[in-house]
């Protein structure tokens, strides 16, 4: 069984900050990390290799320094790792990046499951996992929160706010997973210090065979304009609740006041 | 930008470990220190972890299944970050250290081969066993028997206060074999979990390192195999003196990592609790005490890390060093944590706060693996001998 993984380096969003100036993030100083959704999916991946077998192979589009993110995944256990990187993806929106990575997915041995976080912390799109798995014309279950295989299929539990589906989906397929699918293990010495020595190989967009016009700028639609912190919330007025049903009737005089109800 | 710490000259190796500790005791021990002290929770799936880590194996050799390189700082530097976090867990880590070093230093290989893999990688735990209720100090007083029957021995006595006693799997125990030779009548034998007639009597409720199991063992008429006594009958007692020489740093590192602990927790403290205005810290009575707990914490790394690289270079008889590095590291342990709670005032008599547990958590690192008043005695004896020589 062949997995794949997808990873994404981001900023770690504890300390990150808005330049109020350029409405940039400052990435200066700020540490770079896997992004923890997709932490819990290469655990995911992982698991399935400890209970049955398998060859796990992680791979993210990203700059060059993405690299030591995917020697931390081999570092935990990942087979092998690839890094999809070429000037020409700079600025590729979440379509071209969906291009991109499953250009790359096709170049690889064929896939028995392509796992995602369900998104990433800095750019919250969730977009990635569904645009690749409708490039490769696979199924997709987004927001899974447990999986297990069974034969060539996978029974898969998918999360609401208000309860789950347990669903089954046959082989290949792609699943974007969440943070109560697992505890993310950490790395062994072994792997560690096997993983310092991997040279992470690197596909380049001819090695994808990407055509320039679906990637980078050219191949996004989407433009970012502005991005800002938006404006704190204001104090609000706070009832006593202590006597529930006159707090309750100043609540509902309010809001007509204002006209909200 | 000043120097933070002193370069000891750490391999890559250490360097790694200690960042993986480090990381690990913050991640997973961190967040459920004060829930294990409370409930006396052993820490398993913390050492299960530590085992899938490749940690679990740093003290023995590569041969038989460790990761470690060729020093015992390997090791150290792993016990010394735990116990920054919780010396609760570290305690039950370093004990199968010293449940296997008998074996190490004693055994014959086949005993090494069968019993050292399963240690190194995690899946079966260690423990030592000499204190009974009439042995503790005073090591040669032990009662229990092996008696040779055939090709076995069988045991009867009990133990008392065993580190990771009934968590544990493979146990070495001192046993009388030959009463009138006294100290030279004890031996050393593994006893595996399950052997009938060794069963576990009661588990201590204790003051500090409450996530620790600390318990009884019990032999019955327990039959262990002939082929499990460690070097010769009679050896049991220089086995543990030697196991001592090796262990005593690891006990030191513990005092380190605690004193550690307790020290960057009073720092942080005292920089965010404001009184008169201004933060404590800006008092020079508080800072002079924070200034002699870090030299304190330092002096004892330094004099630890010492012993540990002359014990790498093949040093033999380190009586008196191994016992001068407990001596003052754990010392120094119970000095900082009893000042750290100063720091803190009233906040660090709260259970809601670290570092009164990291006080309860120090006393015992003066008292086992030898009270600081037998390495005093070990200390001094080894000053008479070498002096002799000199007069």
């Amino acid at each position: 069984m062949h997995i794949i993984v997808c990873l994404k380096q981001v900023p770690d969003t504890n300390d990150v900050r808005i330049d109020p100036e350029t409405n940039t993030l400052i990435r200066e100083g700020v540490a770079s990390i896997m992004n923890p959704f997709d932490e819990n999916a290469l655990e995911a991946a992982l698991a399935i290799k400890d209970a049955q077998g398998a060859t796990v192979t992680a791979i993210s589009m990203g700059p060059p320094q993405a690299g030591d993110m995917l020697r931390e995944a081999i570092a935990r256990g990942a087979d092998n790792v690839y890094l999809v990187s070429d000037r020409a993806f700079a600025g590729s929106d979440t379509l071209a990046t969906s291009y991109a990575l499953a250009k790359a997915i096709r170049t690889l041995p064929a896939a028995d499951l392509v796992l995602f976080g369900k998104q990433a912390i800095d750019g919250d799109t969730a977009q990635v996992g569904p645009g690749v798995a409708e490039l490769l014309g696979l199924p997709i279950i987004t927001y899974v929160r447990k999986v297990t295989v069974q034969d060539q299929q996978l029974e898969v539990e998918r999360a609401f706010e208000d309860g789950f589906e347990r669903m089954s989906v046959p082989l290949p397929a792609v699943l974007t997973v969440l943070k109560e699918t697992n505890v993310p293990r950490m790395a062994s010495l072994r792997g560690r210090m096997k993983a310092k020595k991997v040279e992470v190989p690197v596909l380049k967009a001819a090695d994808i065979e990407a055509e320039s016009h679906h990637v980078g700028l050219t191949g996004s639609p989407t433009q970012v304009i502005r991005i800002f912190t938006p404006p704190k919330k204001q104090g609000g007025v706070t009832l006593d609740g202590s006597h529930g049903q006159e707090a309750a009737q100043q609540a509902v005089a309010l809001l007509r006041e204002r006209k909200v109800i | 930008m000043a120097v933070t710490e002193i370069d000891y000259g750490l391999n890559e190796m250490q360097l790694e470990i200690r960042e993986m500790v480090r990381n690990f005791a913050q991640e997973r021990v961190l967040p459920v220190r004060a829930e294990l002290d409370e409930k006396e929770e052993f820490p398993t799936e913390i050492l299960r972890e530590l085992g899938r880590m490749d940690l679990m194996g740093l003290y023995i050799p590569e041969a038989y299944g460790g990761s470690m390189t060729d020093s015992m700082l390997d090791f150290i530097v792993a016990i010394e970050e735990l116990s920054k976090v919780c010396c609760g867990v570290s305690v039950s880590y370093a004990a199968n250290a010293l449940g296997a070093d008998p074996i190490l230093l004693g055994g014959s290989e086949e005993q090494k081969k069968k019993f050292l893999p399963p240690l190194a990688s995690g899946e079966k735990w260690g423990a030592f066993a000499l204190t009974e209720p009439n042995a503790g100090s005073d090591a040669g007083g032990i009662q229990t028997t092996a008696v040779k029957r055939g090709d076995h021995y069988v045991l009867n006595g009990t133990k008392q206060w065993i580190t990771n006693g009934g968590e544990a799997d493979i146990y070495t125990v001192l046993a009388v074999t030959d009463r009138k030779r006294g100290a030279r009548g004890i031996s050393c034998f593994i006893v595996e979990k399950g052997t009938p007639g060794f069963s576990f009597g009661k588990k201590e409720n204790k003051l500090g390192i409450r996530a620790s199991a600390t318990r009884e063992l019990i032999f019955e008429d327990c039959a262990v195999p002939a082929e499990n006594l460690l070097g010769r009958e009679g050896m049991g007692f220089l086995l543990a003196m030697k196991t001592f020489d090796v262990s005593r740093p690891g006990i030191a590192a513990q005092g380190v990592g605690l004193a550690q602990g307790a020290l960057d927790a009073a720092v942080i403290y005292a920089k965010q609790r404001i009184q008169f205005g201004r933060p404590v810290i800006a008092n020079q009575g508080l800072q002079w005490m924070l200034a002699d707990m870090a030299t304190k914490v330092e002096t004892a790394r330094a004099l630890l890390y010492g012993v540990c690289r002359t014990l790498d270079a093949g040093a033999k008889d380190m009586s008196k060093f191994s016992a001068m590095c407990k001596l003052y590291a754990t010392d120094v342990a119970m000095q900082v944590t009893t000042d750290a709670v100063q720091v803190f005032g009233g906040y660090g008599f709260m259970r809601e706060y670290p570092v009164e547990k990291m006080m309860r958590d120090a006393k015992i690192l003066q008292i086992y693996e030898g009270t600081n008043q037998i390495q005093r005695e070990v200390i001094g004896l080894s000053l008479v001998k070498e002096y002799a020589s000199r007069m």
